[in-house]
């Protein structure tokens, strides 16, 4: 697996783990230290979680240099008002965003990935090896002509302008993720019988392809869907409090010199609600994602 | 020949709008990019005298207080721990569940979660937990450390002028260990069986058996996760913008960017961004390259 760049849709990382082996002596000690260790990182990792959750339910006065790591005296859910006050109008529109750009983005890859899987053309590992290179680039480096040339297109800026962004940025990762799964997963025998039947190339991948492409859908969905809510960026470069996605807002919010923590924390947990469900709830295919995204897996 | 028009005629159709939005965006805009680093357009106004490299020698030689020198060893320092951090926890982490713990699956839920989450909202917190104040002004990690008599632990975090970039590692290494640890996770689940039996037949100990037998097998992975991870190092901008902000402490290129261009200086703006490029490919285009020959090999 580690020499191939094929990438499989319900990753290995979640495949079941070999039987425990039976190991003698050594068993008890080395257990209950594996197990000391793990559930000790587990509190490491969970420790900021614990903080957002515990601030966010202070109010303002219950906030002081004392008892900062002690549960509200008084669980309140000001702050959460506050903050939903400023981050409102924001959380709507990164869904207006996101949710575009997942589908989009998907398309686009499942085209692209479909005939790339499939074409084998002099040179197509050059085509295909200049497209990855657009995921791992510095986006600055397009940046400063980026913006004259949208607004010269005539995209609306704000939301607009970032669903086309995330969509022409989104191709190579979802190109990625759709042409190792068509490679691993889609039997070569399907397409062929399809062309022997005298079906084309559009309609195979209409009515062939695309039914088989569930899995690949879900996981390029995700990916995006989650990369377009959490970028500021391009929401930096791009757009401003007023039209711009959440990650913009929830800065403006706790960005300031001395700001709100409790609103903040409160702010931060709104605007990773959303993609915390898909993680929760998808995370098999999330990892997916992740795993796609280093190329090889 | 005409059969094979006819059979991928519609393929070259259907993947040309990708192939020509990315020429355009991806490479025509850095050919752009480029074009403005080597000209004069240093204010708002437009202009375009070609100025050779004269843009990027002003950046090593002659920026104010050494600026971009400064920014580049910030970055080096950042890039440096970010992963060491992330591939010591993530082999230790994946190491520790590979032969199957009970509740596994909890354990990689939780190591995991911190990537689902974007680098502005993790950075509030961090922010609050990296308070820099100490002693009776202590506040987050230094409250706590205080707490439990272990004073001597309590320090200025990113606002210390000379390490302060350690600590701006800390939550990156918390943000991406769960991700090195599922590449490795990856990684040993690949390997055959046969060969742990071979290894146990041959009467090698739990530690043989890693040492030489299950480590050596995960060095393509090591690998992959020391590339994916350093060029997200180079490019960082997100987690600084909201746990520091921006501003000269905790300045990498990528911050040094956006402040620049907030002065309306395009030319010096684009040399550092095509220099971040070069930084970026540098380690990119080979991994790339090797992977694509690999690939075809097999």
């Amino acid at each position: 697996m580690t020499t191939t760049t094929t990438q499989r849709t319900s990753p290995p990382a979640v495949a079941a783990p070999p039987p425990p082996r039976r190991r003698p002596a050594a068993g008890v000690v080395g257990r209950t230290l594996r197990y000391g260790v793990l559930l000790l990182f587990l509190l490491i990792v969970l420790m900021p979680a614990y903080v957002l959750v515990v601030t966010s339910f202070k109010s303002g006065s219950d906030i002081g240099v004392n008892g900062q790591w002690n549960l509200p005296e008084q669980w309140s859910t000001e702050s959460w008002a506050k903050a939903w006050e400023a981050l409102g109008p924001s959380f709507v529109r990164t869904f207006q965003l996101a949710v575009p750009v997942a589908l989009i983005s998907s398309l686009l890859g499942a085209a692209n990935g479909f005939v790339l899987s499939r074409w084998r053309f002099p040179g197509a590992d050059v085509v295909f090896t200049l497209i990855l290179f657009g995921m791992f680039i510095p986006y600055q480096a397009v940046m400063i002509p980026l913006r004259d040339v949208v607004s010269t297109l005539g995209i609306a800026p704000g939301i607009p302008t970032l669903i086309f962004v995330h969509c022409v940025y989104g191709i190579p990762i979802c190109t990625l993720i759709f042409r190792n799964y068509y490679a691993t997963t889609v039997p070569v025998e399907m397409v062929e019988a399809a062309w022997v039947d005298g079906a084309g190339l559009i309609r195979t991948f209409r009515s062939i392809i695309l039914p088989v492409s569930i899995p690949g859908f879900v996981v390029a969905v995700i990916w995006q869907f989650t990369s377009a809510w959490n970028d500021y960026l391009f929401a930096i470069f791009l757009s401003n409090t007023r039209n711009g996605p959440i990650t913009i807002a929830l800065n403006a919010l706790a960005g300031a010199q001395s700001p709100d923590y409790a609103a903040s924390m409160a702010g931060a947990l709104i605007t990773s609600l959303p993609t915390l469900v898909v993680y929760v709830f998808l995370g098999r295919w999330f990892i997916g994602g992740l795993m796609a995204g280093s190329v090889k897996s | 020949m005409l059969t094979r028009v006819r059979r991928w005629g519609p393929g070259l159709l259907l993947i040309s709008p990708s192939l020509l939005l990315l020429g355009v965006f991806v490479y025509g805009l850095i050919g752009w990019t480029i074009k403005v680093s080597m000209s004069d357009r240093h204010t708002a106004a437009e202009s375009d005298g070609f100025v050779g490299l004269s843009n990027y020698v002003d950046l090593f030689t002659n920026d104010i207080n050494g600026r971009f020198l400064h920014s580049l060893r910030n970055l080096l320092i950042f890039t440096v721990v970010f992963l060491l951090g992330t591939m010591l926890l993530g082999l230790l982490w994946a190491f520790l569940l590979e032969r199957g713990v009970r509740a596994e699956g909890l354990f990689r839920t939780v190591y995991l979660f911190p990537m689902a989450v974007s680098f502005v909202a993790s950075g509030v917190v961090w922010r609050w937990l990296m308070n820099s104040g100490q002693g009776d002004d202590a506040g987050g990690l230094n409250a706590i450390f205080g707490q439990l008599n272990l004073d001597f632990l309590q320090n200025p975090w990113w606002t210390d002028p000379e390490w302060g970039m350690v600590a701006m590692a800390v939550p990156a290494v918390w943000q991406l260990s769960g991700y090195v640890m599922a590449l490795f996770l990856a990684g040993f689940r690949g390997i055959p069986a046969e060969l742990r039996e071979a290894a146990a037949v041959d009467g090698a100990s739990t530690f043989q058996l890693y040492r030489r037998v299950l480590f050596p097998q995960l060095t393509p992975v090591a690998l992959s996760a020391l590339i994916i991870v350093g060029h997200m190092s180079m490019k960082m901008f997100d987690l600084i913008m909201s746990v520091s902000g921006a501003q000269w402490l905790t300045e990498v290129p990528a911050v040094y960017v956006w402040q620049t261009l907030l002065t309306s200086d395009y030319a010096k703006a684009s040399a550092i961004s095509v220099i971040l490029l070069l930084l970026v490919a540098l380690v990119i285009v080979p991994y790339l390259v090797q992977t694509m020959r690999t690939e075809r090999r097999s």
